[in-house]
């Protein structure tokens, strides 16, 4: 680990992971597999990233893939499951929706981890994610139909904290 | 066979989408209205777009990938410029419904 050689390999690619999603966001807006793309969208990914380090202070290291492989099943099983749900409220009666709004205290710290996890809020419906509290301590989140806060808390927090916690705490 | 999956993705997504559009009308305040669009765009794009997927790959005789990108381009910025209305939407302090519990 030591020697000069993988040192130089982590300066040529300072994200590795951004390194793939451009590669393969590239063949994916060509549309192709063919070889001279590959090369070219590898060339461009290693640019990329090169140009723009600033914009990337802290590293980001994937761990645990399989724990990201999971919690990505879990997020379009519950947009599936959740879209049922909201379609039908909306399609009911409206004076019967409870909304409200919720505090989430947030454990999880990486800033990266914040963003994904106020995302997930957002696309599972029934649940908005509508301000960060300054100290990056706490997620105000809208609920349409609020039954039980401490279950709909409860439940964010299990499903999608702790995956994510575990995703980011290396970095 | 194929023809029915096709139709029955679209004519979901389609479903969908029009229930965000209906709840965009029919809920009372804004913060209600916010979750129509979201809903629109999970579900109702999502659909039509894997059976976009589905028909152009057996059409062209190649997979066709593109819908993956629109997906994930459409599932980075729909949750951020709700953030961004609900976020202004807090700072001005619009009006809730009566129903709305307070925290």
């Amino acid at each position: 680990m030591k020697s000069s050689e993988p040192r130089k390999f982590i300066q040529l690619l300072p994200h590795p992971v951004l390194t793939m999603v451009l590669w393969i966001i590239w063949l994916l807006l060509n549309n192709t597999l063919a070889p001279g793309h590959i090369v070219l969208g590898f060339i461009l990914a290693v640019i990329i990233p090169l140009l723009t380090t600033s914009f990337w202070p802290e590293k980001i290291i994937l761990s645990n893939p399989w724990v990201i492989f999971k919690f990505f099943w879990v997020v379009i099983w519950d947009i599936l499951i959740a879209n049922m749900v909201v379609a039908k409220l909306i399609l009911g009666p409206s004076r019967r929706l409870k909304p409200g709004f919720v505090l989430i205290d947030l454990e999880i710290q990486h800033p990266l981890g914040i963003s994904i996890l106020a995302n997930t809020i957002s696309l599972t419906p029934g649940t908005v994610s509508c301000d960060v509290s300054p100290d990056r301590k706490q997620l105000k989140v809208h609920a349409l139909h609020l039954e039980n806060e401490m279950d709909t808390i409860h439940e964010i927090k299990q499903r999608y904290e702790t995956p994510l916690i575990k995703v980011f705490q290396s970095c | 066979m194929l023809e029915n999956i096709l139709a029955i993705l679209i004519l979901v997504g389609a479903f969908f989408t029009l229930v965000g559009s209906i709840g965009l009308i029919k809920l009372p305040d804004f913060y209600m209205r916010l979750h129509g669009p979201t809903k629109a765009t999970t579900m109702g794009v999502g659909s039509i777009l894997i059976a976009s997927a589905i028909y152009f790959s057996q059409k062209e005789s190649g997979v066709s990938a593109h819908e993956v990108l629109i997906t994930l381009f459409l599932f980075i910025t729909a949750p951020i410029s709700a953030h961004l209305m609900a976020k202004a939407a807090l700072h001005i302090q619009t009006h809730q419904s009566e129903q709305t519990q307070k925290k």
